[in-house]
């Protein structure tokens, strides 16, 4: 079944780890005091039970779940960094890049576009009603990077020189642009993110008044629009850099998506995803957390969306029949399906789906359209890193179950994150000060 | 007959030797060893081989000469392909003759050391860099090993090393650059007992290439592979079978590819400069009453 032993040695210790754990649990609760016993004690004496009483967080199949995809990915990316990327991956140097590149980084960047387009929209544009859905955007996109840091960390050979790009300058590489654009816009969108920290950290008057959270806040306030239109200029840069990093390979990539104009698809994309993510979060965290959505806001992020993928549809044609590559797309390849798959999903089906103003209005079909535009475009950056380097590197390609499982366990980690900030956090309600 | 070829051989390499020499001091080599790589640093004239594949009988010398001179463990013997520890090697190529029959030919294959090479444009940290007299170098300690040099090869060079977990290097010809600061010959030049492998400047090789094939026309493909692929490699072959059939890739731009995502670059500070002026006004803009709300209250 697998030619290395890695793999089994992943396997082993998944299933290996999960059992000690609840051995070692059973034992804790047994001689440490379990819920029962601290229950008989106090009252039996009417005094607390000097045994150790931690209250264990209550098991279901969610958490069990969530925290067994986490432990897997865990494990993977440990064996990554004893063994090397080759036994865990089915990447090799014919097809060097695999879904932590294609999916992670690209997918991952292209998710967090809501947060520039919806911060640039509300307070550079000055659309004032998109401002309840500025804090989240920006928390998806500041938890974009941070996971496509970590799927960079576990992807690069010699993570520790990711700083490098930083101090040597190299003005002809797409790739100094990418690490410059990934650590420059982190950092923006943390600095974007922090009032929403400190108002929480303010509330506590113990901590507000020993630091100087409060003069910090009200600084930032004034000056958040620098770190607006710095973003929107860097997600620019770097939304259209991941495309050009394919410009360096005419002769590699399929030419269903080779283009010297990659970067302007890229971005346009971009555009359109930040737009429709912002509707497939806003309405997953309403269900979620049990708050309004705000219906008519998101169909108008809707009608956008109609404009710009149609904008992005006409350019992909365009650029099809002036290089000629157009009878491509009616030959019975896999590389043909995928990209019909890619456009179907992502751009014409939610294009229809959007055009009239009584469907976008319904929840339901809303969510459907923004979802398929998200996903068509994750299929698009994938389409381009596997499929579409199937013919020229001779091999196939697919993700192993355990590039996967680091995958899986980045995005879980992520809507954690999420929802763990939503909660503490003041991400829905902005306290206007 | 056989004794005058053979000097005329030792005497042009000798020459070569001596050019190559002469060649660092005009480009100043310790500084441009430890100097920033740069893309564009080619010097005119670069250092160059010529493999003639009629010439190649196809005895591995090369490849394990290779293997000596860089330290490189034997993995396998012959080498069939590129790999971590391995710089060079004979591709077997079965082949249709003219006249229909079957052959073999030998193609050593290995880093092309293109003039405008993608892979040094492709590297975010200059680990990959082209030194002043054409080959080009790889730095580990500067190494993020993002592997987009092997994704911008045209010919897959590049070769990462998958079993390592912390500290894994790409591994390339360099030229023996080492042996070229001694005034020495690349190994696999040293050690090629038919001559079908030639180092010497690209103008001179360039030069020779098109000379033996006018020479001998029957005989010769009318073409020197790499002298316009991809904007002009440093390693040249010429052969009597079509180079489609020897596994070299022959859909190749006549233009690096280098050269289209430096038309990207050099628009960047145009994108940066025109998005902060058309931004900050749109902000000054859209903002312009609040402000004066503001001064009113004060």
């Amino acid at each position: 079944m697998f030619t290395t032993p890695i793999p089994w040695l992943v396997l082993a210790l998944s299933i290996g780890i999960p059992i000690l754990f609840i051995v070692g649990m059973r034992y804790i609760a047994s001689h440490a005091g379990s819920r029962t016993t601290r229950v008989a004690s106090i009252t039996r004496g009417g005094r607390r039970a000097r045994s150790l009483s931690i209250p264990l967080p209550r098991v279901n199949v969610k958490r069990l779940l969530v925290v067994g995809i986490l432990g897997l990915g865990a494990l993977v990316i440990l064996m990554r960094f004893i063994f090397g990327i080759g036994p865990v991956s089915n990447m090799s140097d014919s097809f060097p890049w695999g879904i932590w590149i294609g999916l992670d980084v690209m997918g991952g960047v292209a998710l967090a576009a809501g947060a520039f387009v919806i911060a640039g929209s509300a307070h550079i544009f000055g659309v004032k009603k998109l401002e309840p859905l500025v804090r989240p955007a920006i928390l998806t996109g500041f938890l974009g990077y941070l996971l496509v840091v970590c799927g960079l960390v576990v992807d690069l050979g010699r993570p520790y020189n990711i700083w490098r790009p930083l101090v040597h300058w190299q003005h002809y590489s797409v790739m100094w642009e990418v690490g410059l654009c990934v650590f420059t816009y982190t950092v923006v969108l943390f600095i974007e993110f922090l009032p929403v920290i400190l108002e929480r950290i303010n509330g506590f008057e113990a901590i507000a008044t020993r630091l100087p959270t409060v003069p910090l806040y009200k600084f930032l306030r004034k000056i958040s629009i620098i770190f607006v239109i710095l973003g929107v200029i860097l997600s620019t840069l770097h939304q259209s850099s991941l495309g050009s990093l394919w410009v360096l390979m005419p002769t590699k990539l399929d030419p269903l998506w080779y283009s010297i104009y990659l970067p302007v698809f890229f971005w346009l994309s971009a555009i359109a995803i930040g737009l429709t993510m912002t509707i497939v979060e806003s309405t997953l965290s309403s269900r979620a957390f049990g708050h309004g959505l705000e219906t008519d806001l998101l169909a108008g992020l809707a009608k956008w969306a109609v404009i710009v993928l149609g904008i992005y549809l006409v350019a992909r044609f365009a650029d099809l029949i002036m290089r000629g590559a157009w009878p491509l797309l009616f030959e019975p390849s896999v590389q043909a399906y995928a990209f019909w798959l890619e456009i179907g999903v992502g751009v014409i089906v939610p294009m229809i789906l959007f055009s009239r103003r009584s469907w976008r209005e319904n929840p339901r079909i809303l969510f459907t359209g923004a979802a398929m535009v998200v996903l068509g475009f994750i299929i698009n950056r994938l389409n381009i890193a596997t499929v579409g380097m199937w013919e020229w590197s001779g091999v196939r390609y697919l993700p192993s179950w355990m590039e996967v499982s680091v995958s899986l366990a980045l995005v879980t980690l992520g809507v954690l994150v999420f929802a763990l900030a939503a909660k503490y956090l003041p991400v829905f309600s902005e306290e206007h000060g | 007959m056989s004794e005058a070829t053979k000097t005329t051989r030792r005497q042009f390499l000798k020459g070569a030797g001596a050019a190559a020499l002469a060649t660092y001091g005009i480009c100043n080599l310790p500084q441009s060893v430890f100097a920033e790589g740069s893309s564009t640093g080619a010097c005119v004239d670069p250092v160059s081989i010529l493999i003639d594949v009629s010439r190649c009988q196809g005895c591995d010398s090369c490849a394990l000469a290779c293997k000596e001179a860089n330290q490189l463990p034997l993995t396998e013997n012959p080498p069939s392909k590129l790999d971590a520890d391995t710089y060079t090697f004979v591709d077997r190529r079965e082949v249709t003759l003219e006249n229909g029959e079957s052959a073999t030919r030998y193609v050593k294959r290995g880093c092309m050391h293109c003039l405008n090479a993608s892979c040094v444009s492709a590297c975010p940290a200059a680990a990959m860099y082209k030194t002043e007299e054409g080959p080009i170098y790889y730095r580990a300690n500067r190494c993020l090993g993002c592997r987009y040099c092997q994704m911008g090869c045209p010919f897959s060079v590049p070769q990462f090393d998958w079993n390592n977990g912390l500290s894994p290097e790409i591994s390339k010809c360099w030229m023996c650059y080492d042996r070229l600061e001694e005034g020495e010959q690349p190994a696999c030049v040293d050690s090629c007992p038919t001559g079908a492998i030639r180092f010497g400047h690209r103008s001179r090789l360039l030069a020779g290439a098109h000379a033996r094939i006018e020479s001998n026309p029957d005989h010769y493909v009318d073409h020197v592979y790499g002298e316009h692929e991809v904007g002009g490699t440093a390693v040249l072959y010429i052969s009597d079978v079509p180079f489609d059939q020897l596994g070299l890739p022959t859909d190749l731009p006549t233009t690096a590819p280098p050269e289209e995502t430096e038309k990207i670059m050099t628009k960047l500070p145009f994108v940066i400069g025109g998005l902060a002026v058309a931004l900050t006004g749109t902000a000054a803009w859209t903002h312009r009453h609040e402000h004066e709300t503001e001064i009113t209250e004060e």
